[in-house]
């Protein structure tokens, strides 16, 4: 089987079972939703202050919300086995990480992207703001999946697994939510915000090329 | 056809086995057995490629697994201690993405064909969760029927199947030899019916 065939096959699969467990989707969106709506509750309604904090909160909460659905890109097809039968597959296991990375990205960084400029309206965004911040979490939530591949294979069967993944993903996810909160910044103050959008693109394909095969050695040592 | 030549495992600093040699031909069924935590189930990983010995090597058709790398995978069945099967999914669903991962998608009615071989053919639309322990454990096998491969690595297949489904499941492993294919297995139980095994007690080394 040709490596591409089976890359495709893997997010075929993976979207199929998410798409029977809907629910457990619907559950980051919402932890999204409810985070981004209490900051304007806590701080009141003075927009000058909203439409400054706006893009920092969302890029925060979507982390959050991605880090949350972290633990479902293994632990399950590890728990019944079929992570050992994805491995036994005659296909190369980093193909296999690589599609259930963009599975995982479809699920859950595709629909955060494409709900955020319904909040960023609460804080007074304007639109190209909003523009902007669709444009950094497209090309960001790539990067939160594929880094935090490598921490869910890491910590698969570690007792506390979901906290020690927490502790090791948050410090990888800093200069993606440094560039990607900067570039709507740079667009406030009156920037084109290009160039961090290009170094977001840059980490992107990066840790696209990287994490899969980093990931797959780490869930041979946790399948041995 | 596959040749363990020497190898050594341990699990942390405990030594599991060392020194291991034996060779199967075409044909030949192998009856793994030893008390709990000797490493039968190591061995079988390390047979099937999940990982690697620790001294020694092992060939298949004359080349070594790190050299085969994942074509390898292509040779074999392997049965772990876990189903691999999905709650959520139907039998039917299961063997569908199994056989699709294995890269070989099967039709509708070679599904089905192979469920009716496993006799779970009334059960195929229902989730696995809803199943006995025994009709998982079926509908695991029914992997073995759908895909052809040389090599059956099987862990404790007939741990939960009935009489019948254990007489059964040595009718397909004798098939299985007599069409030239390789089964190594693991088990605690009285073999069913299967002609010219060989038993390999595993023994903890000095």
């Amino acid at each position: 089987m040709s490596s591409w065939a089976f890359f495709c096959t893997v997010i075929r699969r993976d979207l199929f079972l998410a798409w029977q467990q809907r629910g457990d989707l619907l559950v980051g969106l919402v932890f999204f939703v409810l985070v981004a709506c209490l900051f304007p509750l806590a701080i009141g309604p003075e927009a000058k202050l909203l439409s400054r904090i706006g893009p920092g909160v969302l890029w925060v909460a979507a982390i959050l919300a991605n880090l949350l659905a972290l633990p479902r890109l293994f632990q399950a097809d590890w728990q019944d086995g079929t992570l050992e039968q994805l491995l036994l597959a005659p296909a190369p296991a980093g193909m296999m990480v690589a599609g259930k990375i963009v599975a995982h990205w479809l699920t859950t960084g595709v629909p955060l992207t494409l709900i955020a400029p319904l909040l960023g309206v609460q804080y007074g965004l304007s639109s190209d703001l909003l523009l902007m911040l669709m444009a950094t979490l497209f090309i960001g939530t790539p990067v939160l999946s594929a880094l935090g591949s490598i921490g869910a294979a890491l910590t698969l069967g570690v007792r506390q697994g979901d906290m020690l993944l927490a502790l090791l993903v948050l410090p990888l996810y800093a200069p993606v939510l440094i560039f990607g909160s900067g570039a709507v910044a740079a667009v406030a103050g009156g920037l084109n915000g290009y160039a961090e959008l290009s170094l977001l693109a840059a980490i992107a394909c990066g840790s696209l090329f990287l994490a899969p095969w980093l990931a797959a050695m780490a869930i041979k040592l946790a399948v041995e | 056809m596959i040749l363990i030549d020497q190898i050594a495992a341990q699990r942390g600093d405990r030594p599991l086995f060392s020194n291991l040699s034996f060779a199967l031909q075409a044909g030949d069924c192998i009856h793994l057995r030893g008390e709990n935590g000797i490493g039968k189930t190591s061995l079988l990983k390390m047979l099937a490629g999940l990982s690697q010995p620790d001294q020694g090597q092992i060939l298949w058709q004359g080349q070594a697994l790190t050299e085969l790398g994942d074509d390898y995978h292509g040779q074999l069945h392997y049965l772990g201690h876990k189903d691999a099967l999905k709650d959520l999914l139907s039998p039917y669903q299961n063997l569908h993405w199994a056989t699709q991962i294995a890269g070989n998608p099967l039709s509708e009615a070679a599904i089905l064909h192979t469920l009716a071989k496993v006799g779970l053919l009334q059960q195929c639309d229902l989730p696995v969760r809803s199943l006995s322990q025994g009709q998982k454990k079926r509908a695991a096998l029914a992997r073995l029927l759908a895909t052809p491969r040389p090599l059956w690595l099987l862990d404790e297949p007939f741990v939960a199947l009935d009489t019948t489904a254990q007489s059964e499941l040595g009718e397909w492993i004798n098939n299985h030899c007599q069409q030239g294919g390789i089964v190594i297995l693991t088990s605690h139980q009285q073999l069913p019916s299967i002609q010219h095994v060989t038993e390999l007690t595993l023994t903890r080394p000095l």
